[in-house]
């Protein structure tokens, strides 16, 4: 049977990808951030997943205005990387679990999560970001990849609780897969950060590392923060952190933590990062 | 905290987004407003039309539907004003990326602030929430 095995969460700010690309994931601006995520990178050739549920969003690449799905699931073969208006980014193209991501796409519908189902779209910095920072410059993925979108630009996005029960509902449709898959499910975003309006460039550590530890242990609290808190005290972009609880939600009652990052700027946001596991 | 249960009211929801400082978040009423600005932003993500907006901007303007004032906003690089008129930052992020801006040379000039003290703000830890997140509640 598959089975979801650990949970990560991470920033996806479009910089660290021209970082990566250009060779600057070591110089002193770059440093602190990148040397957060050796452990990570190392955990991750340890684990060798097949699959990853990528949990991100679309910045207007592979949607735009004509059609704004709250959740969507990637039910295709491979996803290319989006000319996002510099080109797109020279990474490998990301190979999807057709099977996995149907049967996930059935099971949600059935659970009552009417998805959307996309069979093909490119991808944008939102999920190749992510994976860069997890598995560095390799010819080819190591991982198949199941991405599920979330609309956190256009309003009303989906509440936390929303998102929450949707990672619950993941769990439950992964754990009914008769292949027997090492699955991990990432939540992308965040953390503190706002791109818009004269408030611009607005960061809170104090309350990013809360968020932090909220994700940690049996508490099921972050569900239920409102929309408004995460505007008022992370700024406009800093809802993206809704799409961490999808993540938290399918690791079922209690996690632990086996890595934590947390470093501020990279650009106009906050990077926070976390790895966690499952616990009974 | 809102109890799991409690449903919210849209007008209250969306009314609540006015009171904090210095943000125009994309309601629906936003997007309506500004969807052809957003969509031809977006027509800046394949090369042929990027080479066709730099050869003549205010004539790649004319095929698309948007407001006098829009297309001005656009011409003029005057984000917030975009913001305004119903543009959207992931999409503007075409228009800027074109430009050869980064997001946060773009993003800067939304603020009062040059680009240089922009990041000199961010590298000593950002704009603090003390004090910008409420108009009414000045906290």
């Amino acid at each position: 049977m598959a089975r979801i095995t650990a949970g990560v969460a991470s920033s996806h700010v479009p910089l660290l990808g021209v970082a990566v690309d250009q060779g600057k994931t070591g110089d002193e601006y770059f440093g602190p951030i990148f040397a957060g995520y050796e452990w990570t990178k190392a955990w991750e050739k340890e684990e060798k997943p097949d699959v990853v549920i990528l949990v991100y969003n679309d910045h207007a690449s592979a949607f735009d205005m004509k059609i704004i799905p709250t959740f969507a699931i990637g039910c295709g073969e491979r996803y290319k990387s989006a000319d996002e208006g510099w080109g797109p980014r020279p990474v490998p193209d990301v190979e999807g679990h057709a099977d996995l991501g149907w049967h996930i796409a059935q099971s949600l519908i059935l659970d009552e999560f009417d998805m959307t189902i996309i069979n093909e779209m490119d991808v944008d910095h939102g999920m190749t970001v992510p994976l860069s920072m997890m598995f560095g410059q390799p010819d080819k993925w190591p991982v198949k990849v199941v991405p599920l979108a979330v609309n956190v630009v256009t309003y009303p996005v989906p509440s936390g609780n929303r998102c929450w029960a949707l990672g619950e509902a993941i769990a439950r449709a992964v754990e009914s897969f008769p292949e027997d898959l090492n699955v991990q499910i990432w939540g992308t975003g965040g953390m503190s950060h706002q791109l818009q309006g004269p408030r611009a460039g607005l960061l809170n550590r104090e309350w990013d590392n809360k968020f932090l530890d909220m994700l940690i242990g049996d508490s099921d609290a972050a569900r239920f923060i409102p929309h408004l808190e995460y505007l008022r005290e992370t700024g406009s972009e800093g809802i993206e952190m809704v799409m961490w609880l999808v993540m938290r939600g399918a690791l079922g009652k209690k996690t632990k933590c086996l890595h934590r990052h947390y470093h501020i700027p990279c650009s106009n946001t906050a990077i926070g990062h976390l790895v966690l596991e499952p616990t009974e | 905290m809102t109890a799991p249960t409690e449903k919210q009211n849209i007008h209250d929801y969306i009314a609540a987004f006015d009171d904090i400082p210095g943000t125009r978040v994309f309601t629906a009423a936003r997007a309506r407003k500004g969807y052809w600005l957003n969509q031809f932003a977006m027509s800046l993500m394949t090369p042929e039309n990027r080479e066709a907006w730099k050869a003549d901007e205010r004539k790649y303007l004319e095929n698309w539907p948007m407001s006098d004032d829009q297309k001005e906003a656009i011409l003029a690089r005057d984000y917030n004003r975009c913001l305004d008129l119903g543009g959207n930052v992931y999409f503007l992020a075409k228009v800027f990326s074109t430009d050869g801006l980064s997001f946060a040379e773009a993003v800067s000039s939304m603020t009062d602030m040059t680009f240089p003290e922009y990041r000199e703000m961010m590298n000593k830890g950002g704009r603090s929430p003390q004090g910008n997140r409420s108009i009414k509640g000045g906290y």
